[in-house]
C-alpha cells in the first residue's frame, strides 16, 4: 500500500477486443479503462462470458486489443509483435492457472527453472534460483524430482506459483487458481499469494468468481458484459 | 532464443523413453531406408569390384577370334565348330599394326598323370605370348619360350589347382606328368588368380606349347580360338576391323558372303556389363530411397500428432516465454534426433544384411564409407526436412488457445 503504489504498473486506455467469428463479430471488451499500480493485490470477479478471461489474456500479454492502449510499466505493449510479447511474459509475468498447467513430461525443477532458460539463464544458476523459489512456497526438496503428477492437487498449484515468481516478474496473473482446489487448500494457496505480495512487493491479479478468495485482495474490479461496473 | 540445444536434445530422447513403441515404429521406415540402401550400394559396390576384376583378367585389351558357326542342311552349329582358324592365321594376324601380340589357343579336357595321382583337367595349348595377353605371371618356374613353342617341346606350365591335386605341398618344377600319355616336363607354376565371374576356377588348368598340343595331343592343324592384344585400348577397335581385313582376305571371302569366323571385343563387353551393374546399382539405391522418403512421411505424421498432443505444453511454454523460435527448434530437434537414431539403427542393420549376403550368397558385398556418411547426412536431412512442417504449426500456434486446449 503506502509509498508503492504511487509507480504505475498498468494502465489500460480505451481498450476494446472484437473477435470475428466468420459474420459475425463478437465484442468482446468495451472501452476498458483501467489504472493498476507497484504492489496491488487486484481481483478482477465476473461470471463466465463476462469478459474477465479476455481482460486476464490481454493484461498477460498473451493475446492483443483489437483497440485502445496498454502501458505496461510505461510501455506501449499493444502492438508489439508476438516475439516481443513472449519476451515481455518472460521478464515481467508470471501465470498460475485453474489447471495448474505444468508440463507432465518434466520433473517439478525442471518445470520452475522453463522460464529461466528461455531467457538464456544458465543451468546451474537457474536451478539454483529454482530450488529457491520452491523453498519459498515450502515445496520441499525431497519432492523436486518428482513429476506433477506424483504431488497434489495444492503442491502443483505451489509449484506453479514458484514457477511464476522464479525470474523475479513483478506481476503475477492467477486465473481462477483455487478452481481446482478445496477450501481448505485455497486459504493455504492464498495465503502464498498474500505473502508474496507483502514480502516481494509483487503485483498480483486475481481472476475469480468466488468471493471468499476475492477477499484477499485490497482492489477490486466487477466485469460484466465486457465492461467494469464496479470499481 | 538461449534456451540450449543439449537440453532440446535431452528432452527429445525423453519424449522418446516415454514412448518406446511408438517411437520405434515411427522409425521403422527411415531404419528400412537406410538399411536398404547401405545394403544394394554395397551389393553394387562389390558386383562392380568384380565385373573390374573380370576385365583385368581377361587381360589387356583382349579381342578374341574364334572360327564360325556353320550351317549344314539348316543345323545351325555354335561358335568354335569349324576349324577354320589356323596357326599361321595367328602367325599373320602379329604382323598387323594395331596388335601387339595374340596368342592361339586348343583346350582339351585330358587326364593328367603324376606317380600314383592323377587329376582331369584342361589342358591348353597356347603361345609364348600367352602370359603377357592375360597378365597372367608364373610364380615358380618359368613359362616356355617361343623356341619350345616352335619345337614343339614337351613341357608344360600347370594351375596352382593342379598342382595341389597332384603335388601337394611339393614344388611342382622338374618334375615329369603324363599327359595323354605324352611325358611332360613341368617348367612353371601359374599364379592363383581364383574364379572367374562365372564361377570356373581359372587355376585348374595346365598349358603347354600349342605345336605340341597340335602334333602330339590333338593331331589336328587348326585351332579353336586366337586371342590378340592390341596395343592400346584405343587400338582395340582399329585391330578389330584390321583383323577382320585379313582374314576374310586369308579365306578367300567374297564380298557377299559372311565371315566364317568371329572378332570380339571382350573389354568392351565387360565395360558395357560394368556400366550396366553400375545403372542397376542406382535403380536399387533410388528404390530404397523412395523408402527413405517414406519413412519421412511417416516421421512427419508421428510429429503432427505429437505437435496435437502437445498443444498444452506448447501453450505453457509460450506463456512463461518460449518464441516461435525455441518452440520450432524444440521440434526440429526432435524430429531430427528421431530420424538420426532411425539412420543409426538402419545402418547397423545394412551393415548386417550386407554382410549376411556375403556370407550365405556368391555375391560379394563392398561396404565403403561413403554410403554410410551419406545415410546419416540424408536420415537427419529427412527429420529436418519432414518435421519442418509439424514443429512450423507448433511455433505458429496462438497461445491463447494453446492453453484452453485440453
Amino acid at each position: 500500500m503506502d509509498s508503492n503504489i504511487s509507480k504505475t504498473v498498468i494502465r489500460l486506455e480505451h481498450i476494446g477486443m472484437i473477435y470475428k467469428t466468420g459474420a459475425i463479430n463478437y465484442e468482446a471488451l468495451k472501452d476498458i479503462n483501467l489504472t493498476i499500480y507497484k504492489g496491488e493485490f487486484f481481483s478482477i470477479m465476473g461470471a463466465s462470458g463476462s469478459g474477465k478471461s479476455t481482460l486476464m489474456n490481454i493484461l498477460g500479454c498473451l493475446d492483443q486489443p483489437t483497440s485502445g492502449k496498454y502501458f505496461l510499466e510505461d510501455e506501449d505493449v499493444s502492438m508489439l509483435s508476438k516475439d516481443r510479447l513472449a519476451d515481455i511474459r518472460n521478464k515481467k509475468i508470471g501465470f498460475v492457472f485453474q489447471g495448474f498447467n505444468l508440463i507432465q513430461r518434466l520433473s517439478i525443477i525442471e518445470n520452475v527453472e522453463l522460464p529461466l532458460f528461455y531467457a538464456g539463464v544458465a543451468h546451474k544458476e537457474a536451478n539454483i534460483e529454482a530450488k529457491k523459489a520452491l523453498r519459498l512456497v515450502d515445496i520441499a526438496e525431497s519432492k523436486e524430482n518428482n513429476f506433477p503428477n506424483q504431488i497434489s492437487g495444492g503442491e502443483q498449484q505451489r509449484v506453479a506459483i514458484a514457477r511464476a515468481i522464479v525470474h523475479n516478474a513483478s506481476i503475477i496473473m492467477a486465473d481462477e487458481p483455487t478452481g481446482n482446489l478445496d477450501s481448505v487448500r485455497s486459504n493455504e494457496l492464498m495465503s502464498f499469494f498474500k505473502k508474496i505480495n507483502d514480502e516481494r512487493n509483487v503485483t498480483i491479479i486475481l481472476v475469480t468468481h468466488e468471493p471468499d478468495v476475492a477477499a484477499f485482495a485490497k482492489k477490486h474490479i466487477i466485469v460484466k458484459d465486457g465492461r467494469i461496473v464496479d470499481n | 532464443m538461449k534456451f540450449p540445444i543439449l537440453l532440446d536434445i535431452q528432452s527429445a530422447f525423453k519424449t522418446f523413453t516415454r514412448n518406446k513403441a511408438r517411437s520405434f515404429l515411427t522409425t521403422l521406415g527411415i531404419i528400412i531406408g537406410v538399411a536398404s540402401v547401405i545394403a544394394t550400394v554395397s551389393i553394387g559396390q562389390g558386383a562392380s569390384a568384380s565385373i573390374q576384376n573380370a576385365i583385368n583378367a581377361l587381360g589387356s585389351n583382349l579381342l578374341i577370334i574364334l572360327p564360325g558357326s556353320s550351317n549344314l542342311g539348316g543345323v545351325q552349329t555354335g561358335f568354335g565348330e569349324l576349324s577354320t582358324l589356323t596357326l599361321q592365321d595367328a602367325k599373320a594376324i602379329r604382323k598387323l599394326p594395331a596388335v601387339k601380340t595374340d596368342a592361339a589357343n586348343i583346350r582339351m579336357n585330358e587326364q593328367v598323370i603324376w606317380r600314383g595321382n592323377n587329376w582331369g583337367t584342361s589342358v591348353m595349348g597356347t603361345s609364348s605370348t600367352f602370359p603377357i595377353i592375360k597378365n597372367w605371371p608364373v610364380t615358380k618356374g618359368e613359362f616356355f619360350d617361343k623356341q619350345q613353342d616352335n619345337t614343339a617341346a614337351n613341357v608344360a606350365v600347370i594351375g596352382t589347382t593342379v598342382a595341389t591335386q597332384l603335388f601337394g605341398l611339393m614344388n611342382p618344377v622338374g618334375h615329369i606328368v603324363l599327359i595323354h600319355n605324352v611325358p611332360f616336363k613341368i617348367i612353371g607354376e601359374l599364379k592363383a588368380i581364383g574364379f572367374n565371374a562365372f564361377g570356373q576356377d581359372q587355376d585348374d588348368i595346365v598349358v603347354i606349347p600349342i605345336t605340341t598340343m597340335m602334333e602330339k595331343i590333338a593331331g589336328i592343324s587348326w585351332v579353336n580360338i586366337i586371342m590378340v592384344s592390341a596395343k592400346s585400348k584405343k587400338d582395340t577397335e582399329i585391330a578389330q576391323s584390321q583383323i577382320t581385313a585379313l582374314l576374310r582376305q586369308r579365306h578367300h571371302i567374297p564380298p557377299h558372303k559372311p565371315n566364317d569366323f568371329y572378332v570380339r571385343n571382350l573389354t568392351q563387353i565387360a565395360q558395357t556389363a560394368g556400366s550396366s551393374a553400375q545403372i542397376f546399382t542406382i535403380l536399387l539405391a533410388a528404390v530404397a530411397a523412395v523408402s527413405l522418403l517414406v519413412g519421412g512421411i511417416g516421421i512427419m505424421n508421428i510429429m503432427l500428432v505429437s505437435v496435437t498432443e502437445r498443444t498444452k505444453e506448447i501453450g505453457i511454454r509460450m506463456a512463461v516465454g518460449a518464441k516461435k523460435y525455441d518452440i520450432l527448434k524444440q521440434f526440429l530437434i526432435e524430429s531430427s534426433v528421431l530420424s538420426l537414431f532411425g539412420g543409426v539403427l538402419g545402418i547397423g542393420l545394412g551393415v548386417g544384411i550386407s554382410d549376411l549376403i556375403s556370407a550365405v550368397s556368391p555375391l560379394h558385398t563392398i561396404l565403403t564409407i561413403e554410403p554410410i556418411i551419406i545415410s546419416i547426412v540424408f536420415s537427419v536431412a529427412v527429420g529436418v526436412f519432414f518435421g519442418f512442417y509439424p514443429a512450423y504449426k507448433a511455433s505458429n500456434l496462438n497461445p491463447v488457445e494453446a492453453l484452453r486446449y485440453e
